[in-house]
């Protein structure tokens, strides 16, 4: 079938927006609405990662909340950290940290970003995000409900 | 140099800077729709210029002034084609200082900024960009000089009031081949000059495929801001004049008034609207092309301008004594 | 060519050598007098253009016929421009001779190679023409071989002895065959017997003329000297070459072949046309690709030439149908085009110079950081490279914007070749624009801007006072030419008046607004004015919000993570080019060459992968050596008839008398 066929057959697909969870964390630069997301793995199983698209895909779709994935740091406000940080991602992801401009966010997706989830005590992780760089929000789960990262970026957009 | 023109003038700069993030706000917005999804608003963009604007200016170590002031310049000419080009009424002061080719020399001059400043930043994407960009915008220089030359025929001049007011009067010869081969000539250039598919996909993540992306890398904060507001000026300012030299109506005169302006701007707000709509929705059905076949999709505007060009010296049409 | 490092022969960056006082006065009396010269060359010039100077003809000079000077209004153009480029060149070289310890031999002889070249504007018959142009040909080929102890000077010597003369030849021929069937040596003669030549005769000339100066003005087929001398000769040596002295083949093309020879049949502006847009489209695309800063300007005046060229040709053709106020502006066109590249050019190839003075670099894959060593450079080259690009506020622009309106507006009514030569041209001089800018935005950009590829850039300091009040002259002409073409206007027009064959005799007047009657308008200085406006304007925009923002901060360059990024993961000249070299490569035809190495310990496992690219010229390639092939064959050929026994010499010389005898009947 056609694509102009497909997309009239599919129509509207996103799921209806639920109450917004109240702003856990300022919006950088008191702007709310807008934050653009810059996504690191650190270390993550790519499970996180697959949730993560699809709460930018869309079903969830966060762009209507004014998060936006970009692919520079230096475009970004936030970064997404995902999975427990690893030996060679700990120093790419202060350099990652450091080359965001300020005001900065950090939110932190996953129990392996939280806590280390599973892998505590494995022989090639440095610890959780929290202990490599600051981080202000944190999502738990294993993975985490692609509704629950979209909570969390409202929370910071406050949208 | 009248008070309407000058009028016209300044709204049109007004206009386009305020309303260039909502032109770039719309397309996004029938991309959403039709992918299914919401989208963030035909407002996110202006929202994010603000969040930029407050944000810290950050200069990478090992650039110069030439990092620092490219956005500014960029976005200068952008608005300054704004002010000349007859987009809400044909009379703005400058429209005898600046003609359709010293707007294509400002747009140039725009893309020789951003290029300057992404071989400044020293890093490897820079250049990448830089080097891409400009072998884009060097291989559609011809397209667009023919398509100037096309448009300039029936007018007799290059002055873009000139060409506006001649189609205003003569409707016919839009739909002459040589007005047709023009406009999707002229179409393929916008497509190219401000980096949207099938020639560069302006939301990639992929640097290996970025062109425009990859020489803003290192921009932050405020000067991002400067250089996304260009990039949409650009788009809307080409958008106006493809709209403007092949279906003018409802454009003010030369001597306009404040009815008149407004009613300019109305109008083009409708063919602007149109247009972006148009163009997003063909950027659902369409892949980004290979970097290098896209010197082949150029060369085949070149084509379509030489022979529109060609076209309208065999087939020069009675426009009552104006040939 | 290489991308291996061609380091030049005397580099200071360190403690400088104590200029022996001798060579310092050797120095400065050679760039004084270069410059006084210049100052001579500009009021004889002037008087040219504007009043009636009195012809002079010293008859014991030459025997038979004597030297004959006439200053008119075109040959008071061309010495203007020539001394306008003398004088910077002339204080630039006080500073660049000392540094660079210049042979006294080439320090005598520049003010002579100047004064040749302001002699063949000045001449007034085919003999004193003659002998000022090879007197000019010989005093550059010493200054080329200035540094003649290197093997590829010698060898771009011997081919610009072989190239300048191939064209003399060229261009004796057809002046003698003028000579000779008109009857006159004098150009008043030559003009006023006219039609004691045929028109096949008059094609003739025309042919061989548009060869010979086509080759000293760097245009194809016989460009192949400008891209090996230039490099290898001393900057101010290449300046006054590239600006000054190709000027002198223009000037021979606008000089016989538009204002003697007459208007001529339409073929003639077409085969212009041809040469010049196939030379500037060449020319600029291995501008293009070059990564040798040199070589790169090199062929960018081979571009502008063609330009010019293309705009003379135009002009004769819009002048054999009729539109003669089209030829005009054609016609103006090509002459402010001399100006500005003689403008600009020469400021280029002087900051080239200061770059290699004070790096010892040539290639731009290895230069880079320019801007915070030497600043007034790069601004200067950046000024250079603007008027380079034809874009607006360069001093290329006008031209360019002439030459198109030129070519657009042209009459229409079936003419089928107008019909497809003038879209053409406009493609052409388009494309030429973009690949020019694309061209200096790599010189400049990877010249100058980011960070030092090696140790020479890194160590680079700026260039002596002499050297930077010489760059800043001929950058302010660049600069007036680009906002205020208004001050050459009076002197374009009185040499239009001249040319009354081609060019209608009321021009178009360049004033602060470009008003061209039924075609179009433009401002340069206001355009200029309006974008310094618009730029500030958007400054001030961008203060929107500033007081809501944390302190600026100076951070390292996001290099994905990384910790370091060297100055090796730049991109280099040869990587800039690379997207435009592989959509030309039917045309460039580059020697490249990939280089895997591995580690001793795993083939599976590469240490350093090397990419050569080596670009020659394509049509030395594929031209020449074809031809000198023939050449030596047929050579080896008549070598047989050498038997070495004198009876069949006797016989030879018998039957040569013979038939002479038989011919002269």
């Amino acid at each position: 079938m056609g694509w102009p066929r497909r997309i009239k057959r599919i129509g509207r697909i996103v799921e209806s927006a639920t109450g917004a969870p109240g702003p856990a964390v300022a919006a950088p630069t008191a702007v709310t609405g807008s934050l653009q997301i810059r996504h690191v793995d650190a270390g993550s199983c790519n499970g996180c990662e697959i949730e993560v698209s699809g709460a930018f895909g869309p079903v969830y779709d966060a762009e209507r909340f004014g998060a936006r994935l970009v692919a520079s740091p230096r475009h970004a406000d936030a970064l997404l950290v995902t999975g427990v940080v690893t030996r060679n991602m700990a120093q790419p992801l202060r350099n990652t940290f450091d080359a965001v401009a300020q005001p900065k966010v950090v939110i932190a997706v996953g129990d392996c970003a939280r806590n280390c989830g599973m892998f505590t005590d494995a022989y090639g992780v440095v610890g959780a995000v929290a202990d490599v760089i600051p981080v202000d929000v944190t999502v738990p789960g294993c993975p985490p409900r692609p509704q629950d990262i979209i909570d969390s970026i409202r929370s910071v957009t406050d949208r | 140099m009248t008070a309407g023109g000058v009028f016209a003038a300044a709204l049109q700069g007004v206009g386009v800077a305020a309303g260039a993030p909502f032109v770039v706000g719309g397309m996004r917005q029938v991309r959403a729709r039709l992918e299914g999804r919401a989208g963030g608003g035909i407002g996110q963009p202006w929202r994010d210029l603000r969040k930029l604007l407050r944000k810290q200016v950050v200069t990478p170590n090992g650039t110069t002034v030439v990092f620092a002031f490219a956005p500014a310049v960029i976005a200068g000419s952008a608005l300054l084609i704004a002010v000349a080009a007859p987009l809400f009424a044909t009379g703005s002061p400058l429209d005898s200082s600046i003609d359709l080719f010293a707007v294509v020399g400002l747009l140039f001059i725009g893309t020789v900024a951003l290029g300057l400043a992404g071989l400044d930043t020293g890093t490897a994407f820079g250049g990448m960009g830089a080097s891409r960009g400009l072998t884009v915008a060097a291989l559609v220089e011809p397209t667009i000089m023919l398509a100037v030359f096309a448009l300039s025929i029936p007018a007799g001049s290059t002055n873009l009031a000139a060409i506006v007011s001649t189609t205003q009067h003569h409707p016919g010869q839009v739909v002459s081949p040589a007005g047709l081969l023009a406009f999707v000539a002229l179409s393929i250039v916008i497509i190219a000059e401000t980096g949207r598919l099938p020639v560069d996909n302006p939301s990639t993540h992929l640097e290996l495929t970025m062109i425009h992306e990859a020489m803003v890398l290192e921009y932050a904060g405020p000067r991002l801001a400067l250089v996304e507001w260009a990039s949409g000026m650009r788009l809307t300012v080409l958008l106006s004049l493809l709209a403007n030299l092949f279906l003018p109506w409802g454009i003010g005169g030369d001597h306009p008034g404040v009815a008149g302006v407004l009613v300019g701007a109305a109008a083009l707000v409708i063919k602007v609207a149109i247009l972006s709509t148009v163009l997003a929705a063909g950027e659902v059905f369409m892949a980004k092309l290979r970097l290098f076949r896209v010197p082949e999709l150029l060369a085949g505007s070149f084509l379509l301008g030489l022979l529109a060009v060609t076209a309208s010296y065999f087939f020069v049409p009675a426009l009552g004594g104006s040939t | 060519m290489s991308t291996t490092v061609d380091v030049a022969p005397a580099p200071h960056t360190t403690p400088e050598v104590i200029a022996h006082p001798s060579r310092v006065g050797a120095a400065v009396l050679s760039g004084g007098l270069t410059a006084a010269l210049g100052v001579a060359g500009i009021s004889l010039g002037i008087a040219g253009l504007f009043h009636k100077v009195a012809s002079v003809h010293i008859g014991w000079l030459v025997p038979l016929v004597g030297v004959q000077l006439n200053l008119d209004p075109l040959g008071g153009l061309f010495v203007t421009v020539t001394g306008a480029v003398a004088v910077p060149v002339g204080v630039y070289l006080v500073g660049y001779a000392r540094h660079e310890h210049l042979p006294r031999l080439s320090l005598a002889v520049l003010p002579l190679f100047v004064a040749a070249m302001l002699l063949v504007p000045m001449a007034g018959s085919v003999t004193t023409f003659l002998l000022a142009w090879e007197l000019m040909a010989l005093a550059s080929l010493a200054l080329v071989l200035t540094h003649h102890r290197r093997a590829e000077v010698r060898t771009a010597g011997g081919l610009y002895a072989v190239l300048t003369q191939l064209g003399f030849a060229a261009i004796l021929t057809g002046l003698l065959v003028a000579s000779a069937s008109s009857g006159a040596d004098t150009f008043a003669g030559l003009a006023a017997h006219l039609d004691r030549m045929s028109p096949g005769t008059r094609s003739v000339v025309f042919v061989l003329t548009v060869i010979g100066f086509g080759s000293k003005a760097g245009l194809l087929p016989l460009h192949a000297w400008l891209p090996r001398a230039h490099p290898e000769a001393p900057s101010p040596v290449s300046a006054l070459m590239s600006a000054a002295m190709v000027n002198a083949g223009i000037y021979g093309i606008v000089r016989f072949d538009a204002q003697l020879l007459g208007p001529g049949p339409r073929w003639w502006g077409l085969a212009l046309m041809v040469v010049g847009g196939a030379s500037a489209m060449y020319g600029v695309l291995q501008a293009s690709v070059a990564t040798d800063l040199k070589r790169l300007l090199a062929y960018s005046t081979t571009e502008n030439m063609g330009l010019i060229v293309l705009a003379l040709g135009a002009a004769s053709l819009l002048s054999s149908v009729g539109a003669r106020d089209l030829a005009a502006i054609a016609l103006t066109a090509a002459l402010l085009h001399v100006v500005g590249h003689a403008a600009f050019k020469s400021l280029a190839f002087l900051c080239a110079g200061a770059v290699l003075a004070f790096t010892g670099l040539r290639d731009l894959d290895q230069m880079g950081g320019l801007a915070r060593r030497m600043p007034t450079t790069t601004v200067l080259f950046g000024i250079a490279a603007l008027g380079a690009c034809g874009l607006p506020l360069g001093a290329g622009f006008v031209s360019e914007w002439l030459l198109v309106q030129a070519l657009i507006h042209a009459p229409r009514g079936g003419d089928s070749t107008l019909a497809l030569a003038m879209p053409l041209a406009v493609g052409a001089v388009a494309l030429t624009t973009g690949l020019g800018v694309a061209a200096m935005v790599k010189a400049f950009g990877l010249g100058f801007l980011a960070r030092p590829r090696s140790e020479g850039a890194a160590k680079a300091r700026e260039a002596t006072p002499s050297m930077v009040i010489g760059m800043t002259l001929a950058a302010s002409v660049c600069a007036v030419l680009a906002v205020a073409p208004v001050a050459v206007g009076p002197a374009l027009r009185h040499v239009l008046d001249t040319l009354s064959g081609i060019a209608v005799p009321n021009t178009p007047r360049l004033g602060v607004m470009l008003r061209l009657p039924g075609a179009g308008s433009m401002s340069p200085a206001l355009l200029a004015a309006a974008l310094a406006v618009a730029v500030l304007a958007v400054i001030a925009l961008a203060q929107w919000g500033a007081r809501h923002r944390p302190e600026p901060a100076t951070v390292p360059l996001w290099a994905c993570g990384a910790d370091t990024l060297t100055p090796r993961m730049q991109y280099t000249a040869t990587s800039f080019a690379e997207p435009l070299q592989r959509v030309f490569d039917d045309v460039l035809r580059p020697d490249t060459d990939v280089e895997i190495s591995h580690y001793a310990e795993s083939r599976y496992l590469v240490e350093k992968v090397a990419y050569r690219a080596q670009f020659t010229d394509a049509i030395e390639e594929r031209l020449y050596r074809p031809v000198v092939r023939g050449v030596l064959a047929w050579a080896g050929w008549v070598r047989r008839a050498h038997s070495g026994s004198v009876h069949l010499y006797l016989a030879y010389g018998a039957l040569g008398l013979l038939f002479v005898l038989v011919a002269a009947r």
